[in-house]
């Protein structure tokens, strides 16, 4: 039987990056393959070139269907069946559910609008899924669970035989995550096949038959999922073994730094008890929807919890913006770097001194300019951060000397508490190692530490502790020395 | 490494005319036009007169550039500064001709300095109205200021009925059309708000906090600045500017009108935009918008002296606002780095 | 069907028609000429230009994109036409024709602009406001056109009615004008795939970019029709006001911008209706109509213009940050 889809020797350059360099792959009709790469591995741009919007270099052959292009354009893409669904869904959240699956019918060259018909397409695809949604509810009242449903009906109207699910489970809790997999296998029963982007690796196996594993752009390999297991994945994706990057140590005579008592919030998170010594580094991980990202902003002072107590070495805190929280001492680095922490179109040393603002002022209220260029030097130094010029807009930096800036803004406040959430989302397999190093050292220091993450090899080699939180409780704590990767990916996902 | 500032804050803003990108087109641009104007013109353009009168004439729109800038590098923009300013004088000028004539002494300077805190109060409120609908309420400025700016100028022409309120007493007067040493007061008035407003922007915190809204408030949030009362802040220092026009204005008409000045709005996003303020918001410098306004000044004298009609310059002013926002724009598109 | 009407309970315009029925009734009780036929005939013909302008601008708004030049527009279609009429002695269809044509022009400078030249909508038309405006006054020095030609100045008069008090009403020019051009609207916007295109280029550009729209001819479709309307209206205000001025229309498009963000169209793009624009407008209309009846001054009506805008955006405001926050998942 032909493969649906041949890819050869498919690469990409931008500018100076080589984004894919000769990747071969196949794509059978009705498999489920998940393709698997760190940030950088040229995952999105291989979806790209599949989708239409990217065309390969010269020397590469697509093969869809025993019809073989040099190139593809996103209609020709779509007309031979090719649905992409990107993590941000797409969707036309001022339209109804009907008309965002029946999109198609107002493409073309101007022509009425027949209702009755959009709803039956809209209908029809909804019945292939074996999903019943409110035909005439308005996207931006759904949840995200299913607004996705309705970019997956949207990809069956249009006649799918292949979809590529970008980061499909990146927003959904672990009931919608299993709602979202069946559904995957009923698809492929229906012969239509579906690639799966996902850093999730245990979502991956559940589902995939074969993994394929992208690395800088290269082909690492594709392989049976039954063969695989996250250890050997994590392996793959990242080229390095794992190893502990802290060692064993007694922290017991430390001070506690932050105590937290039986706080809760409703619709968040309820009975939180935690405690962080001087130089301890926390690691909490969980599902999406564990009330993680909430309990930090809490403790940042973003989103003030009802019951329970905070305290600050002893001291209780009643926060009520994060600018209190900050000047006590307690910083928090976001999850979305880009539109969160930094500002990308200001310079650099702006964004350094951001949070420090009123500190730097002197006389007057103002602040001098040496004093700024020498307090952004400092960091640029002590953080290694690769900079030509302190005023380039920050945006010019790579992932991982972005981070590094970030990093050096909360630094700059001299926290004694610093809340990491996802710290190395975006940055290179590479910098990794440069970020947790800082962050050892901020903790050899004697800051507290609370490292938030989705990957657990994360969290299980780069703190002292971990905590598993569910549902907003927490319901497990391993010592890191004396656990291993399954037992806390059992532990999560139980 | 990072370029070698100077310390001196002052020094800085005038080093900063030759060393900025933008502010050296800017001059090479004025260059130019007086160049050309010149030949053009012939000699009239050069005349003492001509220069005199530009330096009467661009305070007022000077000061009123400067209040639209700040809400432009924040993100947002302030639609409602010529009919604030409009009430503003109106306020004032209602005071001065009303308990001023006839009073003395003690009483005489008392009523004066009264009408000007009254000006500057009324440009409070409506400042913080502004601030507080947009930052607070979440309103977008385009349609918040548009709400204040019929708002306003529906209570200018309730109060007056479209009448105009003039003759005002000789010291208001002065502020707008005496020398000082041969410079102009208004000028004076003009560089006594530019400079603290440059010093602002480029050296303390708030002006740091300004420019990093403009380009992403949740970020500047989230990094521990209050948004809320930086932006309400900006919009109550847009319309106390506004009253600062107000009075050289009314100084140099000698009247305040509900509809004076309406022309202006259009210029003074103009001289922003020329000037190096990116209209999506989080860069200009007060510098680069002096210049413009030079700039503008000379463009308009010429015109004046060629007998251009004023609709003509509105149009012409239209295209340059165009052909100053598309540059970028295309420039960009060309690949090439501004 | 319960759960449609229950949707219709909880939208914007289901609050403006209670806030207009609530007006009409103080009215009618406060005053007795409110509920008149004639004092209604009248308000009807007056908003007229008002009314065909903020269905161009609702398409615009819906495009997330925003006008302020329509005015200017409106001036020159208005004085071309008028012009050309009186020295060639045009037909009601020629005029139409030139005025749309003129109207059109206008927005397709718009639209490349605004598209071609990636800049704001606001800068582009605060621009061309200018140049429109400023052109038109500099060419024709200002003058009035006061005789237009004798079939246009008696306009149309269809289905009369003679009432008791010997007053007639009919469907007048400005009337017909409205309605068609309200329902041509209604027409595009929900029975077309280009007005659906609109909505969803408004709700998700870039969505649409990947889906494949083209979005220069939705944007050029999107200002032409706006300087269409232009064209209409400009015909029908100076069918009524019986004279050309390059000035006098200049100034009011903040009345037209508030009739349709009374209405629920939002700056952001992707939502208004019709019914909303049509709702705005009314209660616009009822208000200041409503003042003067009163005896308010008329030098009032703008201050309460300017705060029914303020109030309602904020308001607006308000209620979508309080769905926001309901919404939100960290």
């Amino acid at each position: 039987m032909a493969s649906f889809l041949e890819l050869t020797n498919i690469s990409k350059r931008f500018g100076g990056v080589q984004a894919l360099a000769d990747v071969s792959l196949t794509l059978e009709a009705g498999e489920v393959h998940c393709l698997v790469g760190e940030n950088g591995s040229g995952k999105s741009t291989l979806i790209k070139i599949i989708s239409g919007v990217q065309a390969p270099e010269s020397g590469g052959h697509i093969v869809i269907e025993g019809r073989e292009y040099a190139h593809l354009t996103p209609v020709e893409s779509t007309r031979c069946g090719i649905q992409v669904i990107y993590q941000d869904l797409s969707l036309f959240p001022n339209l109804t559910v009907a008309e965002n699956i029946a999109v198609g019918q107002h493409l073309g060259g101007f022509h009425g609008v027949n209702w009755d018909q959009i709803r039956q397409v809209a209908k029809k695809a909804m019945e292939r899924i074996g999903v019943s949604l409110d035909l005439d509810a308005k996207v931006s009242d759904l949840s995200i669970a299913n607004r996705q449903l309705v970019a997956i009906c949207r990809a069956m109207a249009a006649d799918a035989k292949l979809v590529i699910m970008d980061e499909p489970t990146a927003s959904l809790t672990r009931h919608e995550v299993d709602s979202l997999l069946s559904l995957v296998r009923d698809l492929k029963r229906k012969n239509i096949c579906i690639v799966f982007v996902s850093h999730r690796l245990d979502e991956v196996l559940e589902v995939a038959e074969r993994v394929t594993v992208l690395r800088d752009g290269k082909k690492v390999g594709t392989f049976d999922a039954s063969e695989m297991n996250n250890r050997k994945l994590g392996v793959l994706m990242t080229g390095k073994e794992f190893h502990y990057a802290l060692s064993e140590t007694d922290l017991s005579a430390q001070e506690t730094v932050l105590s937290v008592r039986n706080l809760g919030r409703s619709g968040d998170y309820a009975g939180i008890n935690l405690d962080v010594r001087a130089g301890e580094i926390v690691g909490i991980t969980g599902l999406l929807g564990s009330g993680r990202t909430e309990l930090a902003l809490s403790l940042f002072g973003m989103n003030p919890p009802e019951t329970g107590e905070i305290r600050l070495r002893g001291k209780a805190l009643a926060l009520k913006s994060n600018r209190e929280a900050i000047d006590h001492g307690i910083a928090y680095v976001s999850e979305d770097r880009l539109t969160m922490g930094l500002v990308l179109e200001q310079p650099i040393s702006s964004n350094a001194i951001v949070t420090i603002l009123d500190k730097l002022a002197r006389r007057f209220n103002l602040i001098p300019a040496d004093e700024r260029s020498e307090t952004v030097d400092r960091w640029v130094k002590d953080l290694s951060i690769k900079v030509s010029n302190t005023e380039n807009p920050v945006k010019t930096l790579s992932g991982g000397n972005q981070q590094r800036v970030v990093l050096a803004k909360w630094m700059a406040t001299s926290p004694q508490l610093l809340i990491l959430d996802s710290p190395t989302v975006g940055v290179d397999i590479s910098a990794k190692d440069g970020i947790y190093e800082i962050v050892r050292g901020l903790a050899a220091k004697g800051v507290a530490v609370i490292l938030i993450s989705d990957e657990i090899p994360e969290v299980l080699y780069h703190s002292h502790r971990i905590l598993i939180m569910r549902n907003g409780k927490i319901t497990g704590e391993f010592d890191a020395h004396k656990s291993s990767e399954d037992e806390l990916r059992v532990a999560v996902n139980a | 490494m990072t370029p070698n500032k100077l310390q001196n804050p002052l020094l800085g803003l005038f080093g900063s005319l030759t060393s900025d990108v933008i502010n050296r087109r800017l001059v090479i641009l004025l260059v130019a036009l007086l160049v050309s104007f010149g030949l053009i013109v012939g000699e009239n353009f050069f005349t003492m007169a001509t220069m005199q009168s530009m330096a009467f004439q661009l305070p007022e729109l000077g000061i009123l550039s400067l209040a639209m800038m700040i809400t432009l590098i924040s993100g947002g923009l302030n639609l409602a500064i010529i009919s604030t300013a409009n009430l503003c004088a109106l306020a004032m000028a209602y005071i001065l001709t009303k308990f001023v004539p006839g009073s003395e002494g003690f009483a005489w300077v008392a009523w004066q300095v009264i009408a000007v805190m009254a000006g500057l109060a009324v440009a409070a409120v409506i400042g913080l109205l502004n601030g507080f609908v947009i930052a607070y309420l979440g309103v977008s400025p385009i349609l918040a200021t548009l709400g204040t700016m019929t708002m306003v100028k529906g209570i200018s022409i309730g109060m007056t009925r479209g009448n105009v309120i003039s003759g005002l007493p000789d010291p208001i007067l002065f502020l707008g059309n005496g020398t000082v040493f041969g410079v102009p007061t208004a000028m004076l008035i003009f560089a006594a708000v530019a400079i603290p407003m440059a010093i602002m922007l480029g050296r303390t915190p708030l002006g740091t906090a300004i420019y990093m809204i403009g380009s992403n408030e949740q970020a500047t949030r989230f990094s521990g600045i209050d948004t809320k009362r930086v932006i309400l802040k900006i919009y109550l220092i847009s319309s106390l500017l506004a009253a600062v026009a107000a009075l050289v204005m009314m100084a140099r008409f000698n009247s305040a009108n509900a509809s004076y000045a309406e022309s202006y709005l259009l210029v003074t996003i103009l001289a922003a935009v020329l000037g190096g303020v990116d209209p999506m918001g989080g860069f200009g410098k007060i510098a680069g918008v002096i210049l413009s306004l030079v700039i503008l000044q000379v463009i308009s004298s010429a015109f004046n002296l060629l007998s251009f009609s004023q609709f003509l310059t509105l149009a012409i002013w239209g295209a340059i606002l165009i052909a100053v926002t598309a540059v970028p724009n295309i420039r960009s598109r060309l690949g090439l780095k501004t | 069907m319960p759960e449609s009407f229950a949707r219709f309970r909880r939208s914007h315009e289901f609050w403006l028609l209670m806030v207009i029925a609530a007006l009409v009734v103080f009215l009618s009780i406060a005053t007795d000429s409110f509920l008149t036929f004639q004092n209604l005939f009248d308000l009807l013909t007056s908003y007229a230009f008002l009314g065909i302008l903020a269905a161009g601008l609702l398409v615009v708004l819906i495009s997330g994109g925003i006008d302020i030049s329509f005015t200017a527009t409106a001036s020159i279609a208005q004085y071309v036409t008028m012009l050309l009429a009186n020295r060639y002695g045009l037909d009601w269809f020629t005029v139409f024709a030139l005025a749309t044509t003129v109207g059109i022009a206008c927005g397709a400078i718009n639209a490349v602009l605004v598209d071609r030249l990636n800049i704001s909508s606001i800068i582009v038309t605060i621009a061309t406001l200018n140049i429109f405006f400023g052109l038109l006054v500099f060419v024709t020095g200002g003058k009035y056109i006061y005789s237009l030609p004798d079939w246009f100045s008696k306009g149309i008069y269809w289905f009369e009615y003679i009432d008791a008090n010997e007053i007639s009403y009919g469907i007048n020019l400005q009337i017909l004008a409205l309605v068609v051009m309200f329902a041509l609207t209604w027409l595009i916007l929900n029975r077309t795939n280009i007005g659906r295109q609109i909505y969803a280029l408004g709700g998700n550009r870039e969505a649409a970019q990947r889906l494949g729209f083209n979005v220069f001819r939705l944007n050029l479709l999107v200002y032409c029709y706006m300087g269409l309307t232009a064209g209409v209206a400009s015909l029908t205000q100076a069918q009524l006001a019986q004279s050309v001025a390059p000035t006098v229309l200049v100034g009011k498009e903040l009345d037209v911008l508030a009739a349709v963000v009374l209405g629920g169209a939002s700056l952001m793009g992707g939502v208004g209706t019709v019914l909303g624009t049509i709702l705005g407008l009314t209660l616009l209309a009822v208000m200041q109509n409503g003042l003067i009846l009163m005896g308010v001054s008329s030098y009032w009506s703008q201050f309460f213009v300017g705060a029914v805008i303020l109030i309602s955006v904020s308001a607006t405001a308000l209620s979508s940050r309080r769905k926001r926050k309901g919404a939100m998942t960290a």
